[in-house]
């Protein structure tokens, strides 16, 4: 499957930010992204959705030079991750998973030494007061870092990887150490900065986060398995999608699961969602006479996709491992 | 072109700047900065020193005469054995020995007047443990003290004639001074090549241990000015380092320097140089600041045993000899002795110089070909 963004909504501006070819990086007999093109446009919050190990990172190192590609390309702004990657992170913030400023710094001395290495002129003190006002940092400035709570520390990451004005964000799985709270501000600021016009390039495993992202690549095991806006992903799933209540309890979910066209079964509270093939027509009805004949009375409606279940359906994942 | 470098001074200096501030928040580095000098200097001063006093020692007295007490008290007055036993029985003996308890053992002999009238057979018998190297150097020169009578003018007399040999051992087994002046100079490099090789790997590869590497290598931070920014701040501490070991050996041990000082900090300058770029290769080995230190220690040991600190370098086996050749230490050690002790100047020791600049280029190149600005 591979519904495409046609940029039909919100104003996509045209020009592209990042667009790779066939990208492919191997480790040793592993290969851990495989074959991936992308083409990202400028100005939108584009997101990676996967599990660990589906190549997010590995493909967000490539693209600020770190890694080299084993096999294709990619270009961002035009540029060639392999041949001028020191041209490309002068226009680029990168803001690895792990926290990576220094702990027994302080908020000030972190945000200072970065001035410094990206050549920050003019007034540099005031753009660094600026940047403690709009991420909330006034009373942190000279608190070490170290002693910083993980939704604080988040925020003097990013107050230090948009520092020097980048036109693009890279933010490896941002907020997997942060609170909700912590979270929506943190998305609150990305979509101020990407009004801005800078781009923001975001790996998550969260489905609510990626599903404010303007568009989204899924990813799984290295392969790209399915790209476009969320809606678009939503509405284009290869799936039936249908929630029984009243089948909590008993073997329903296990029935369920056995018959070949069924993607996923998941339990939510006392319902359950299952994902059918659209291949199979009239599952719903199917359904109802599996559960009957095992003498379950149960409420069987057909609802719409979440993301979630098009993850389900692009990994496959379910299926195979039988959860 | 002026601007570039400009920039990239900034870049450098920055990382300098942080490397100082977070140096000076690491209470355990900075401690070690004063503390690793002060107790090797005391240590080695002191404690491991060639002047061996007060070894535990069993006495059997067979004669048990006015003259073998008397021998014995001399003994005593030397200060280099302590009697700590006094026997009858040669098996008590033996089994003090055996446990450790004692390290010497004098036997007199019941004929020991007649022994020593006699000149042909030994007077008394001195029995050392021979599991502790350093002693049994010092046991011989004992053993000569009752022998006086062999080269004395005419058979020994009495007490009175021992008087001078006393005085005389006393000068042999009281090397202090010597000692001193010959350890000093050499710890320089000693505590120099400890310090500045463990430093430098641990604050490399910390950077990468906790993923700031990450952070670094995404920004315009070139490989050269991080190098550089990070290893600057040791060559201060190197040279704080090697002036707290000059004025307190010469508080401590009155070392002097008979050479030019400004010499001897631009020979120092130079080992620091080679100790950092040392140090700097470590870091590209290794993935963690265990593995930088264990690493650290495998080019410290043969350094200390083989740069002619600790045994003399002319008795090593070719082999060794070739090792030697290659650790700065080496050089540096016959520099230092030069020009601290002799009064030489740098010009006199431009071979040493030249090894040394040998090693820093190899070093550095090495460093800087396999410190990638990538994470593979």
């Amino acid at each position: 499957m591979k519904a495409r963004d046609d940029g039909s909504e919100v104003n996509a501006p045209a020009r592209t930010a990042i667009s790779a070819r066939q990208l492919t990086r191997k480790f040793g007999a592993k290969t851990a992204v495989d074959h991936i093109d992308l083409d990202i446009p400028s100005g939108r919050i584009y997101g990676f959705l996967g599990p660990n190990g589906s190549g997010k990172s590995t493909t967000l190192r490539m693209l600020c030079g770190m890694l080299l590609p084993s096999e294709g390309h990619a270009e961002v702004f035009g540029l060639s991750v392999v041949d001028d990657a020191e041209a490309i992170r002068r226009r680029l913030g990168y803001m690895p998973q792990k926290f990576s400023l220094w702990e027994d710094l302080t908020t000030d001395e972190n945000l200072r030494f970065i001035a410094d290495l990206y050549g920050l002129d003019g007034d540099v003190a005031g753009r660094i007061a600026q940047q403690r006002q709009t991420y909330d940092l006034e009373q942190l400035r000279n608190q070490r870092a170290g002693t910083m709570s993980g939704g604080q520390k988040q925020r003097l990451a990013l107050a230090a990887a948009t520092l020097h004005s980048p036109e693009l964000l890279l933010l490896d799985e941002p907020t997997s150490a942060v609170d909700p709270q912590s979270r929506r501000d943190f998305w609150e600021r990305l979509f101020q900065l990407a009004e801005r016009g800078a781009t923001i390039l975001v790996s998550t495993h969260y489905m609510d986060e990626a599903e404010r992202c303007h568009g989204l690549a899924i990813l799984a095991e290295g392969r790209l398995v399915a790209e476009g806006s969320p809606r678009d992903l939503m509405n284009a799933v290869d799936a039936d999608v249908y929630e029984i209540e009243g089948a909590d309890g008993s073997e329903a979910p296990r029935l369920i699961r056995e018959l070949p066209w069924v993607h996923g079964v998941t339990q939510l509270g006392i319902r359950l969602r299952v994902l059918a093939d659209r291949r199979q027509g009239g599952a719903g009805d199917a359904l109802r006479a599996l559960l009957a004949s095992h003498g379950i009375g149960a409420r069987i409606e057909p609802t719409h996709a979440s993301l979630e279940d098009v993850f389900v359906v692009a990994t496959g994942r379910e299926k195979r491992n039988g959860r | 072109m002026v601007a570039r470098l400009r920039a990239s001074f900034r870049r450098l200096r920055a990382v300098a700047v942080k490397e100082i501030r977070q140096l000076s928040r690491d209470r355990v580095t900075f401690g070690m900065i004063v503390g690793v000098p002060l107790m090797q200097m005391l240590l080695f001063g002191f404690a491991i020193n060639f002047d061996v006093r007060d070894i535990a020692t069993v006495v059997q007295d067979q004669a048990n005469t006015s003259m073998s007490r008397e021998f014995l008290a001399q003994l005593r007055a030397t200060q280099v054995i302590k009697v700590r036993y006094i026997t009858g029985s040669s098996a008590e003996l033996d089994r003090l020995m055996r446990e450790g308890r004692a390290s010497m053992a004098v036997v007199i002999p019941h004929d020991f007047e007649r022994r020593l009238q006699s000149q042909t057979r030994p007077v008394v018998q001195i029995l050392v443990d021979g599991s502790q190297p350093s002693l049994s150097g010092v046991a011989g020169g004992i053993a000569q003290m009752p022998m006086l009578a062999r080269h004395g003018e005419g058979p020994y007399a009495g007490g009175k004639r021992m008087a001078p040999r006393r005085i005389e051992i006393r000068t042999l087994y009281n090397p202090e001074k010597r000692t001193a002046v010959q350890i000093v100079p050499a710890l320089i490099g000693v505590i120099l090549s400890m310090t500045m090789v463990l430093f430098t790997s641990g604050a490399i590869v910390r950077e990468r241990e906790r993923g700031n590497l990450e952070l670094l290598i995404a920004t315009p931070l070139g490989r050269l000015e991080l190098m550089v920014g990070k290893l600057l701040p040791y060559v201060g501490i190197g040279l704080i380092q090697t002036t707290l070991i000059l004025v307190v050996g010469s508080a401590l041990f009155t070392v002097p320097v008979v050479g030019s000082l400004l010499h001897l900090y631009g020979a120092t300058l130079m080992f620091i140089a080679a100790s950092l770029g040392l140090g700097l290769f470590v870091s590209t080995l290794a993935q963690t600041q265990f593995q930088a230190f264990q690493l650290a220690f495998v080019t410290m040991l043969p350094s200390i045993l083989l740069s002619g600190f600790m045994f003399p370098f002319e008795g090593m086996p070719e082999v060794a000899q070739w090792i030697a050749q290659v650790l700065p230490l080496t050089h540096f050690n016959v520099m230092i002795r030069g020009i601290m002790l002799r009064g030489a100047d740098l010009p006199e020791v431009w071979p040493q110089l030249a090894k040394l600049g040998v090693f820093i280029v190899v070093m550095l190149a090495i460093a800087v070909a396999r410190f990638k600005k990538r994470l593979d």
